[in-house]
Formats: structure tokens, C-alpha cells, sequence
């Protein structure tokens, strides 16, 4: 039975946090990438694969995956303009407060992939989610085997994060990069993302990170599969649409799972036999 | 039930003792919420004796329609489920989460709790207290819980009503919901039909059910008068016609993409009224509404419906752009879904999604008709 007596004395899951942003970072036309510091109390830590709901104060919320933690436990998060609550977002000045409340969701098994080789596979905004992967193995390298990230983008310019692949290299990750159109400044490989991942060494020892627009991820996951990568070890990041981000409003359920508790990082075993079916 | 440690636990009483039931609900301060006729229907309002229930009304319900019919007796409880749930008292389609208003550069949040409300839920259907402990278990999720939801839960003294006439779209008996309650109330009423003269057997299901049950005028409950209640809720099963077997839900969901989907999809409306009436559907939407000034911003949750296009917009467009997918995704939730996500079935098998569906459509129908194509195309 439910205790209904504590329930009436529970915090409201809807009180956010007030936070001001401290940095603002422009990555392109459309996108930034914003550093959060709480104003009172910090809300608890996350871990790399969550998101927080944010709050544009007389707009509205829009969930945000965590691309960082600083030092001094700040938060950072990269924001494309696509509507009202993200075009506030992404209009934010240092300075400017900003609602949060989270940490929400799953998280990317960083751990379970420890002794074997990691494969990150992004595409789009999707590296700012698996960007925290790429900083923890970075961060101590010698955990894994090997360390491998491939990154696909519209255009050059779309490329999130340019210094950061350089420093990620010298920490002894191998980057690789494929954009779909090149520009004329572009020397590096065109076409999709799967060309990368049929270029790669796999095994069944593989532990992939993959976020991206979900056709994408379903391809990647496809071809991960018939190198041999058990659908156990490919993890995704699913985006559905989100209300509550605590399981009461409905919106981002997914046959069984409400994506905003069960994911949003799912392992492919999980999500396929959905994901696979058109309009679930 | 409670059963023997409760004094008194069942009681006979006649119309003036329902009556007092009432009263003396109300002489401790609560709203009495029970069925009513309004607007053509039975449904739920504020009662303050027994006069204001459907006394001699039952009605006639069917895929699409709705007809309240006089019984030519003095029944109270002749008609099935009301057309409206008890949802709306405990989860309303609108409500506050959330008022900050902006001054300067200071923003101050309050996240408003309502008043606690001592109400009584007077004659709740068997299928209607499965719903409730069914939403309990979504809205009041240790991971996740509602604290406004529990507030107004949180002081409910609930009179459950068994059903001895059933309608034709009611289907409790197949889901084990009813048609008498068995748990989940303070006090528990079984209307002896054709009884002279007419009497009801009340049993207390809490401690505080058996105090007020000490209070009411009546005898004690005989032999015989145990006999006539479980007969009455005999023919009442015996009087539903409407099934729904556990074993095709699970056979519909392994064909999601059986052309059936769309022969449903070629009626339904995507009117969302079946989420609505549903005394289990809890979905919502979260909106933010400012003032013109931009200082004063409300945060309300609002009723919303699997059904809407917008319900899972994303940028780059809705995820379920079909009926088909929509209705899909709508039943296979009730049904298979949710045994996963809560533990049970999201359906009780009140049918009120049958009568207020405008072109009728009957899930214990769509159901066999989509377990047996599945089958059919299977391997
Ligand atoms: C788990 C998760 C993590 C995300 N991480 C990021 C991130 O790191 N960076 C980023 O830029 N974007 C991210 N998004 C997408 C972002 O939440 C949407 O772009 C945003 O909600 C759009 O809101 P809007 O008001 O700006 O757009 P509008 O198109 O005006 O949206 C109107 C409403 O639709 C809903 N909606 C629209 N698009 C989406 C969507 N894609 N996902 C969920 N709800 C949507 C919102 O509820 C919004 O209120 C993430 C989404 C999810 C589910
Ligand atoms: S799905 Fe229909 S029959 Fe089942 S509980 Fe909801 S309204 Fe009642
Ligand atoms: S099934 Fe009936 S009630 Fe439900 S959305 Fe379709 S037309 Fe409306
Ligand atoms: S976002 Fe509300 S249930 Fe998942």
C-alpha cells in the first residue's frame, strides 16, 4: 500500500531550482552551449546520459541532456533554437537565471564498459549527451582498451565542440569525423556515419554509446550488430516528448517504457523491438 | 474486508438508514459526493440525503448511447456506472502546480498544495474503486509522487455500492473488478433487491466504517439476508454479456502492424472522449500561461489525450501521425503496457469507454477481432 500520509508532506515534484548562467558559449548559427551555477542550493549531481528540465521563466520547460560537469560542479548544456522555450534558452545572458529541476533518467554504463572497447558513435546535437562518455574515458583512459569516437554533422560547421576533439586525441581517444556535405576548408571523410563504423574494428567485447537522431541510431545499431557487437552492449539516448519528466503526464511513453524515467538511455536489446516499429 | 475484528461489521438498514448515512457523513464535516441525475445521465455531484439520489433510474448504455429509463420501483442502485468517474475529485482536469512572478532580477517560485477536504465518495461502483487503486499506483509512485494528488485522496471516507444491474457495456466481472467490492472502503452497500421491505446490507470495511455503522438504525445482518445479497450479485454476473479475455491482449500486441489497426482506424474520430470518461487515464500536459506584463507566470496540469496529434510533437514533427498508431498505442496501453509499467491492468471494465465513444467502438470486441488476425498471419 501506498503511505498516502507522507505523500501530502512530499516536496512538489515541479519546484525548480534557481540557477544563472555563469558562461555562454555560441557553437553556430542556432546552437549554444551554456555553463549553470546554482544560485542557493546545487541540486544533486548527475550522471553522464541524464537531463534536467529547464525553464525559460514565463516561457516554458524543454528537457536538456547534461553535456558537462564543471570543476566547480556547474552544469553545462548545449541548446539548439528549434521553438519557444529553446529560443529563450539559447537567448540567455551571463547572468540571466534559469529554472532546473532534475537530475532525470537513466545513465549511459560507463562502468560495465571498463577492460573492454568503447565506441561512441554521434551525430548531430547528439554528441552534447554522450560528450560526458567521451570526458570519462578521456579523463582515465587506461580503464579501457580502446578508445574510439566517430562523429557525423550536416556540414563542417555543424560540428560541435571543434578544440575539443584535439584534446580528447592527445588524452588517447581516436577521433574520427564524417560530415554529409564538405565545405571547401572540409579534408576529411563525406558521407554517413555507418561508413566510419564499417571502417572500425569491432567485437563482441564492443561497448557502444550511440545519440543521434534515431534513424541514425537504428542504422548504427544495425551495422554494430553485424560486426558482432551483442545488442546488450549498444546503449541509445531516445527523445520523445516530455511534460513532466517524472512519469505522471504520459507524453514520452514508448510502448512499455516512459522515456523519461526507463530512459533516456536504453540498451538497443531494449529499445529495438519499439523503435523498430513505425510510429510506436 | 476487514472482517471479524470490526464491531459492528454488517448491519441491515432501510432507506431511513442510508439516509442517516448521510447525515451523519455530513455531521463530520464532510461533502457528501454521490450519484445523481443531471443533464440527462447519472453522474456524480453533492448529495445531502437520499433524496437526491436516481432513486427508481437505471439506464440503458451501448456502444455510442446513453438512455436513462425510470425502473417503475424504489431502487437506488439499479443503474451501473455513472457517466462520469471519480477522477476528476482526485486528479482535476485542471489544477495549479506552480505560481513565480518576476521582480527585477529576483524570481520567486510557489508550488501551491490544495486544502485537504474531509469528502465522502458515497456509493462507488466495484469497477471505480479498482480505478482509483489503480491511479493510486501511478500518482502516488514512491519514485514519484504527486503530493496534490495525495491530498486529495488523503481524506476520502468511501461508500462503495455493489451492482446489481449491470449495463450491457460493463465487462467488470471478466477483469476482476466487481461487480461487488471486496476491498478499498470504509463501508460497503448491497441493495436486496426485490427485499420487502427494501433493505440494504451494509458492511464495514475500516474501523471508522464499523463506528458509523454503530450510529445508523438497523438490525443485524441474518443468515438469510447474507443469501440474498450473494444472490443478487449472482444474477448480476450472470446478466454481463460483455468479456474480455486476458489471453488476446497480449496476442493483439504481438501484431502492431496488422492492417486491423487501420479497419478501427477507419471510425475512429480521434476525439480522445475514451480517455476522457476513463476513470484510469491520467495522461497530462504542463502549461505555463504569463501575465501581459511578463512578471506572473501560472504552471497548470491539464487533462490531455494520447488521442491529439500534438501529444508527442517533437521538432520535426508528431512520432504518431496515424489513427491507427494513436488507437494502438491507447489500447495496447490499457491493456498490455501497463501490466508492465504498474503492475496491472489500466482497464476495469466499467465500458464507458464504449457508450461515450461517438461510432461505438467496443474494445471487447476490437480485441478478439485483432488477437485472432494475429494469429491468423502468424507463422
Ligand atoms: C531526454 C531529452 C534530452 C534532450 N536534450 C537536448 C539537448 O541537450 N539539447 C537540445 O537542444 N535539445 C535537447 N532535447 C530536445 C528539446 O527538449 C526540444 O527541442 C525542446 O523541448 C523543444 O521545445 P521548444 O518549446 O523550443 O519547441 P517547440 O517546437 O515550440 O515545442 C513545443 C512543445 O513540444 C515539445 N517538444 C518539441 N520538441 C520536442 C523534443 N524534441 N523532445 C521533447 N519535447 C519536445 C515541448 O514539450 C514543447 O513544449 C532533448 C529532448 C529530450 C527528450
Ligand atoms: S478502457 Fe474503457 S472499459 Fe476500461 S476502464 Fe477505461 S473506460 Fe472503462
Ligand atoms: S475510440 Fe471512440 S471515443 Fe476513443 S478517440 Fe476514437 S472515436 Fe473517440
Ligand atoms: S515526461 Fe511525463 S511521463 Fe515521461
Amino acid at each position: 500500500m501506498t503511505d498516502t500520509a507522507a505523500a501530502v508532506n512530499a516536496p512538489s515534484p515541479m519546484e525548480p531550482s534557481m540557477y544563472r548562467v555563469t558562461a555562454r558559449d555560441v557553437e553556430s548559427h542556432d546552437t549554444v552551449t551554456l555553463t549553470l551555477a546554482p544560485m542557493a542550493d546545487a541540486l544533486p549531481a548527475p550522471n553522464p546520459g541524464q537531463f534536467f528540465m529547464l525553464w525559460a521563466f514565463g516561457i516554458g520547460e524543454a528537457p536538456i541532456s547534461v553535456a558537462g560537469v564543471t570543476a566547480d560542479g556547474s552544469i553545462v548544456h548545449t541548446i539548439r533554437a528549434v521553438g519557444a522555450v529553446t529560443d529563450a534558452l539559447v537567448a540567455l545572458r551571463p547572468g540571466d537565471p534559469v529554472g532546473m529541476r532534475g537530475p532525470y533518467g537513466t545513465s549511459w554504463p560507463v562502468d560495465a564498459a571498463a577492460g573492454a572497447d568503447v565506441l561512441v558513435v554521434a551525430g548531430g546535437l547528439g554528441l552534447a549527451p554522450v560528450r560526458p562518455v567521451i570526458d570519462a574515458i578521456a579523463a582515465d583512459p587506461s580503464r579501457f582498451r580502446s578508445r574510439r569516437v566517430l562523429i557525423g554533422a550536416r556540414t563542417p560547421g555543424a560540428l560541435l565542440y571543434p578544440g575539443a576533439s584535439a584534446r580528447w586525441e592527445s588524452q588517447g581517444v581516436a577521433v574520427q569525423r564524417i560530415v554529409d556535405r564538405a565545405g571547401p576548408d572540409w579534408t576529411g571523410p563525406v558521407g554517413l556515419i555507418t561508413k566510419l563504423i564499417e571502417q572500425s574494428t569491432l567485437s563482441e567485447h564492443t561497448h557502444a554509446f550511440l545519440c543521434g537522431p534515431e534513424p541514425m541510431m537504428r542504422f548504427s545499431a544495425m551495422a554494430l550488430i553485424d560486426q558482432g557487437v551483442p545488442p546488450e552492449q549498444i546503449w541509445v539516448s531516445l527523445e520523445r516528448n516530455m511534460h513532466c519528466a517524472y512519469g505522471h503526464c504520459g507524453h514520452c511513453q514508448l510502448g512499455s517504457l516512459f522515456v523519461c524515467r526507463d530512459g533516456p538511455i536504453v540498451s538497443w536489446a531494449a529499445a529495438q523491438a519499439v523503435v523498430r516499429i513505425p510510429q510506436r | 474486508m476487514g472482517g471479524s475484528t470490526l464491531t459492528p461489521a454488517t448491519l441491515i438498514v432501510e432507506r431511513d438508514g442510508l439516509d442517516a448515512l448521510i447525515g451523519e457523513l455530513r455531521a463530520q464535516h464532510r461533502t457528501v459526493l454521490g450519484p445523481l441525475v443531471r443533464d440527462g445521465v447519472i453522474t456524480h455531484g453533492e448529495v445531502t440525503g437520499i433524496d437526491d439520489l436516481p432513486i427508481g433510474w437505471t439506464e440503458q448504455q451501448s456502444g455510442g448511447t446513453y438512455r436513462l429509463q425510470p425502473t417503475g420501483t424504489d431502487e437506488i442502485f439499479a443503474f451501473s456506472t455513472p457517466s462520469e468517474s471519480w477522477k476528476r475529485y482526485v486528479h482535476p482536469p485542471r489544477a495549479l502546480m506552480l505560481r513565480a512572478r518576476r521582480e527585477g532580477p529576483a524570481i520567486t517560485v510557489e508550488t501551491p498544495r490544495p486544502e485537504p477536504e474531509p469528502v465522502a465518495f458515497f456509493g462507488v461502483r466495484s469497477c471505480d474503486l479498482a480505478a482509483l487503486g489503480i491511479l493510486d499506483r501511478v500518482l502516488l509512485d514512491p519514485e514519484a509522487t504527486d503530493p496534490n494528488y495525495a491530498v486529495r485522496r488523503s481524506d476520502i471516507f468511501i461508500v462503495a455500492a455493489g451492482c446489481s444491474t449491470p449495463a450491457a457495456t460493463c465487462f467488470c466481472a471478466s477483469m476482476q473488478t466487481g461487480p461487488s467490492p471486496t476491498s478499498g472502503f470504509d463501508l460497503s452497500i448491497a441493495e436486496l433487491k426485490g427485499s420487502e421491505p427494501l433493505s440494504y446490507l451494509i458492511a464495514a470495511g475500516t474501523e471508522r466504517g464499523a463506528e458509523v455503522l454503530g450510529l445508523l438504525p438497523g438490525r443485524s445482518a441474518t443468515a438469510a439476508d447474507h443469501e440474498h445479497a450473494t444472490a443478487v450479485h449472482d444474477q448480476a454476473v450472470a446478466a454481463m454479456h460483455r468479456t474480455l479475455d486476458a489471453a488476446d491482449p497480449p496476442r493483439a500486441a504481438a501484431a502492431p502492424e496488422h492492417p486491423q489497426w487501420n479497419d478501427i482506424a477507419e471510425r475512429c474520430l480521434a476525439c480522445g472522449n475514451c480517455t476522457m470518461v476513463c476513470p484510469t487515464c491520467f495522461c497530462s500536459s504542463v502549461e505555463d500561461t504569463t501575465s501581459l506584463d511578463g512578471n506572473h507566470t501560472d504552471r497548470t496540469r491539464v487533462w490531455d489525450s494520447c488521442f491529439g496529434l500534438d501529444f508527442t510533437h517533437m521538432h520535426g514533427g508528431p512520432t504518431r501521425t496515424s489513427i491507427a498508431s494513436r488507437y494502438r498505442h491507447w489500447l495496447l496501453h490499457k491493456l498490455v503496457t501497463w501490466q508492465d509499467q504498474f503492475d496491472s491492468s489500466g482497464c476495469v471494465g466499467c465500458g464507458r469507454c464504449i457508450t461515450w465513444c461517438p461510432v461505438g467502438i467496443d474494445l471487447t470486441a476490437e480485441i478478439p477481432k485483432l488477437a485472432r488476425a494475429a494469429t491468423e498471419v502468424a507463422p
